[in-house]
């Protein structure tokens, strides 16, 4: 059955502030339907967020939402789950407000593996501020704060996630939808810390910048720095050089943080009535 | 069944500790700091025997974010610092009395700037803490001069985040922190407990506030109200608007909702002020200092008296007013360069001559120090 979209929407709260072109509204639909099939209740849902143009998300959508301070998202939502772990726990940011200012939220929470769902959406640059260089934006690229190229070596959101600790970890773009829907999907199934690197193009800033065109050349592009990880013993070394793989990158199992929380609350619990 | 009193022997760190399980803290999130770290250590022993959640965050942003996250899922929250974490929360603190987020934040005082002096006391964050959030926002502040008070403020403490919704600062220096002293443990059904207003009306606003007291129901997420919060100026949907009017009317609401609750707030002690021709306004272990140094000047016949503010923030403004109308001399001794001095100025409008006393070297004020300017 067709998922009606505006049952999870705010509808009063549209039109949304995003550009025309710009990939969050498909990550958005993603995160809907993923939702949608898991048979998630509304009430059960908290979507979090710090500043930037991703993080206006929850504003958009009718669950508990929360949205916070620049890079801090992390650090409210696990407040949230520890206090109600019942609930499930989404986090929604840019590649800023993860990567830089929340870098240390970002890294510990994967340590940490408590069940919070990041989608990172990721389009190498600062859009609300008008298009300055992030930490994921590549070396050499324009962004108005880099007017001669980025000079900096950038993050890769999904080999930190990997190296800090997180359970699952994917990458999705914008322009694939069934395999981001896969992604995020699969995320949202794991408990623990998940990390979705969520491609979105920024025609308005990046693309502009940088002479990539369109949304639609942008997401060419991408087509041509990425592959399929589900493919990577059929791509020579050669080819992959360079290029980023796209799909679930890494999944594993750890016990999560509200759960061995619970476990020593009862342990506590019987050793009281023992003494 | 008689209740036996319960007494125990603690440091003010430990009793901060006890007197906020009392008040119903469920959830603690904070980064290791001299001089309150035992803070943090108690609640990890504590928190999970009765049924609440510990966690030691990456710093203090994420800990000020996290206890505002658990608050805002319906646990009463609360952290631990001093100066520098202190600084790294202001931006937080901001959020909590924007989105109107209860919430404890326990500053143990040291020596500042900076790395300042981690292990000495001080009274150096008075200012800090009234405005170092950016922003105007309603501030609170409770500041303890015994190891007893420490366990019935911190209590007193989550009573007025629940009453008004605002993060109230917990306001201790490393002497109160450090200090053992004999406290009587007493149990919730003994003391008052506020819990935060819960939505009655339908359909539920987040921030639509009840006139008498201008502060919004607060229900927990996942408890049937799915709402919003954000930091940006917000109407009585919580959604963000830029409409100036609206801006303007979120903005003084929260200044005037301390105002209008203040008389359930505001606490001070006056110690021999009825007939006293010198005053002396301290707070914190000054004001213990001050009390020894009030009865050795009565001893040498020079009636002095204490007025010792409770509450920094709100102060109790007319009753220091009434007391510094009628003394010749007021002293204001503090652990700092003279910040709660500007305001025993303001208020008092100098009406008598105002002598501070300021101590920054990580040595505690004496009685003797104080003695001797009020016989100046």
């Amino acid at each position: 059955m067709a998922i009606n979209y505006f049952d999870y929407l705010r509808k009063d709260k549209m039109p949304h502030i995003w550009c025309a072109g710009c990939g969050h509204g498909m990550i958005v639909k993603s995160i809907i339907r993923a939702i949608d099939k898991l048979g998630w209740k509304k009430d059960e849902i908290a979507l979090v967020s710090g500043i930037g143009c991703s993080s206006r998300t929850p504003g958009y959508l009718d669950f508990h939402t929360l949205h916070t301070t620049h890079g801090r998202a992390i650090a409210f939502a696990t407040g949230i789950k520890c206090a109600k772990p019942n609930l499930k726990v989404i986090v929604v940011g840019g590649d800023g407000d993860m990567m830089a200012i929340g870098g240390n939220h970002f890294i510990h929470a994967c340590r940490r593996n408590i069940d919070l769902k990041v989608i990172v959406y990721n389009n190498n640059i600062y859009g609300m501020t008008g298009g300055q260089a992030s930490p994921t934006t590549p070396q050499g690229y324009k962004a108005t704060t880099a007017p001669y190229g980025a000079i900096e070596e950038p993050f890769d959101v999904c080999n930190m996630a990997i190296a800090a600790g997180a359970t699952f970890v994917g990458r999705a773009l914008d322009l694939d939808v069934p395999s981001m829907d896969r992604v995020i999907l699969e995320s949202f199934k794991t408990t623990g810390l998940s990390v979705v690197d969520a491609w979105s193009q920024c025609p308005t800033y990046y693309g502009r910048f940088n002479k990539w065109g369109s949304a639609a050349d942008m997401m060419e592009k991408y087509k041509e720095i990425t592959y399929n990880f589900r493919l990577k013993d059929q791509i020579s070394e050669e080819e992959k050089k360079g290029k980023f793989p796209v799909g679930i990158l890494y999944q594993t199992k750890r016990d999560e943080f509200c759960e061995k929380y619970e476990l020593l609350r009862q342990s506590l619990k019987t050793k009281g009535e023992g003494a | 069944m008689n209740k036996e009193k319960k007494i125990k022997f603690l440091s003010g760190n430990e009793a901060c500790g006890e007197g906020a399980i009392v008040a119903g803290c469920r959830f603690f999130g904070g980064y290791p700091i001299s001089p309150s770290s035992e803070i943090a250590e108690f609640m990890s022993r504590r928190l999970p025997m009765v049924g609440g959640t510990f966690i030691q965050m990456e710093d203090e942003l994420s800990s000020m974010g996290a206890i505002l996250g658990a608050s805002i899922a319906g646990a009463k929250s609360m952290t631990a610092t001093s100066g520098p974490g202190l600084s790294l929360m202001q931006e937080n603190i901001g959020f909590g009395a924007m989105g109107e987020i209860p919430a404890v934040v326990v500053d143990v005082m040291r020596g500042g700037p900076s790395t300042g002096n981690p292990t000495g006391p001080s009274q150096s964050d008075v200012m800090a803490i009234r405005w170092g959030t950016h922003g105007d926002h309603p501030a609170v502040a409770l500041c303890p001069e015994s190891v007893n008070e420490v366990f019935l403020l911190t209590i007193e403490a989550f009573n007025i985040s629940e009453l008004i919704r605002t993060p109230v600062i917990f306001a201790m220096d490393e002497i109160t922190a450090h200090m053992r002293e004999k406290v009587e443990i007493l149990s919730e059904d003994d003391v008052k407990i506020v819990n935060r207003k819960k939505p009655k009306k339908e359909p539920y606003l987040p921030y639509e506030y009840d006139e008498d007291d201008l502060v919004p129901p607060l229900p927990g997420y996942g408890e049937g109200y799915r709402f919003h919060i954000t930091g940006l100026n917000h109407d009585k949907t919580g959604f963000p608007t830029n409409k100036a009017e609206l801006m303007e009317q979120g903005n003084k609401r929260l200044m005037e909702k301390l105002e209008r609750n203040k008389s359930k707030i505001m606490k001070h002690e006056e110690f021999m002020t009825d007939d006293a021709e010198v005053l002396i306004v301290a707070y914190g272990s000054s004001a213990r200092a001050a009390k020894r140094a009030v009865k050795d000047a009565r001893g040498k016949g020079i009636k002095a008296g204490l007025f010792r503010p409770i509450t920094l923030y709100p102060l109790s403004e007319e009753s220091l007013r009434n007391c510094a109308k009628r003394v010749r001399k007021v002293i204001v001794p503090e652990m700092n360069l003279g910040q709660y001095l500007t305001i025993v100025e303001r208020v008092t409008g100098r009406v008598a001559p105002i002598v501070p006393i300021n101590q920054v070297d990580g040595e505690p004020i004496t009685p003797q120090k104080i003695l001797s300017k009020i016989e100046e």
